[in-house]
């Protein structure tokens, strides 16, 4: 038990320093166009590399996950907004995973 | 003079602190599916529900904290559980930086040690694609729904664990990604540019996956480098305008 709460702890630390040094002692503008840009994508980049190709593993198996996948990306496309997105996923990825139950037997 | 000062308490609690609660909320909303199955698994795993909430309240991070907590399961060592935070968390070093950027500069140094703990994959995406300078209680306000949220997801999916269908469970594992996709793809069908960062990421992060050689790169370390490769793709070929 207490190694759980040290080790929960030791989590929390690394988590906060990697999130407060950058922006608590960093305080010049930058002028370069370059880093400037840069910065303006991580965004999309940091969401895109985390989402593919690990969602395709989240599910209880790939077919699931590529249906649930593409129930999102509709819905983002029209802009559904967080929460609808991601039910919609979920219960995209249980129906998928009901009927190849129903088809597998 | 006086006149000034309720005008600067007025910002601090009215307009700016509301603007961002609001843009807050659907973050929220979309934790708590997410948070849900966190505290599902990590009970599931033999914790207690109180830890897991401890948890979400001290670290507040996605995949990071399923990460940590998938190995305090698994019984791993306190150096391999912390090493492997760090290394899936390191990707917010960027988005700080980034933050530094587009924060007001009269913001002091605890409220910066402040905001930055609420910084997230969504917060951070939602405040920078904010139009404005962000300031101390736009900034609080927008990450003060997705803090509590994330918790009282955590604790629901903690509480109701058992009674869920096994196949119900296993559908909520895809609730982070879909989030995921719905901060990106309405802004990157707007911007090109933006569109095609997220594909070289995408590219990127697959070929750690599913590459040989390649594959031996810890999930962490992957997105860092996918992270970094997009962004200077995109620095080179598509640098913005000044604003």
């Amino acid at each position: 038990m207490a190694k759980v709460l040290i080790a929960v702890l030791l989590m929390a630390v690394v988590t906060y320093i990697i999130r407060v040094l950058p922006l608590a002692f960093f305080r010049s503008q930058l002028r370069s166009r370059f880093l400037r840009s840069f910065l303006y994508y991580v965004p999309y980049a940091v969401l895109g590399a985390m989402t593919f190709p690990a969602i395709l593993y989240s599910t209880g198996n790939l077919y699931s996950a590529w249906i649930g996948m593409g129930v999102a990306l509709v819905m983002a496309f029209f802009e559904s907004g967080l929460l609808r997105v991601a039910l919609g996923a979920i219960v995209s990825v249980f129906l998928a995973e009901w009927v190849i139950r129903l088809i597998s037997f | 003079m006086e006149d000034m000062a309720l005008e600067t308490r007025n910002r601090f609690w009215g307009t700016d602190f509301r603007t961002g609660f609001g843009q807050g909320i659907p973050i929220a909303l979309g934790y708590i599916p997410v948070s849900f199955t966190f505290g599902l698994l990590a009970v599931k795993g033999g914790l207690s529900p109180w830890i897991a909430v401890f948890i979400s309240l001290t670290n507040l991070t996605s995949a990071g904290q399923f990460a940590g907590t998938n190995l305090i399961i698994t019984g791993a060592t306190l150096l391999e559980i912390t090493a492997t935070t760090l290394v899936v968390n390191i990707r917010y070093i960027l988005m700080s930086f980034s933050l530094s950027q587009k924060v007001a500069e009269r913001i002091t140094l605890p409220e910066r040690c402040l905001l930055s703990f609420g910084i997230t994959d969504e917060t951070f995406t939602v405040a920078s694609m904010h139009k404005e300078k962000i300031t101390f209680s736009y900034m609080l306000g927008l990450i003060t729904g997705p803090y509590w949220g994330w918790a009282l997801g955590t604790l629901l999916g903690a509480m109701i664990c058992s009674v869920l269908p096994e196949t119900l469970q296993n559908s909520m594992g895809i609730a982070l990604y879909a989030m995921f996709i719905a901060l990106v793809v309405p802004n990157a069908k707007k911007s090109r540019a933006a569109l095609a960062v997220v594909f070289i990421a995408v590219a990127i992060s697959s070929a750690f996956t599913w590459v040989p050689y390649l594959h031996g790169i810890s999930q962490g370390w992957g997105i860092i480098l996918a992270t970094i490769a997009a962004c200077l793709v995109g620095a080179i070929f598509f640098p913005r305008e000044e604003e």
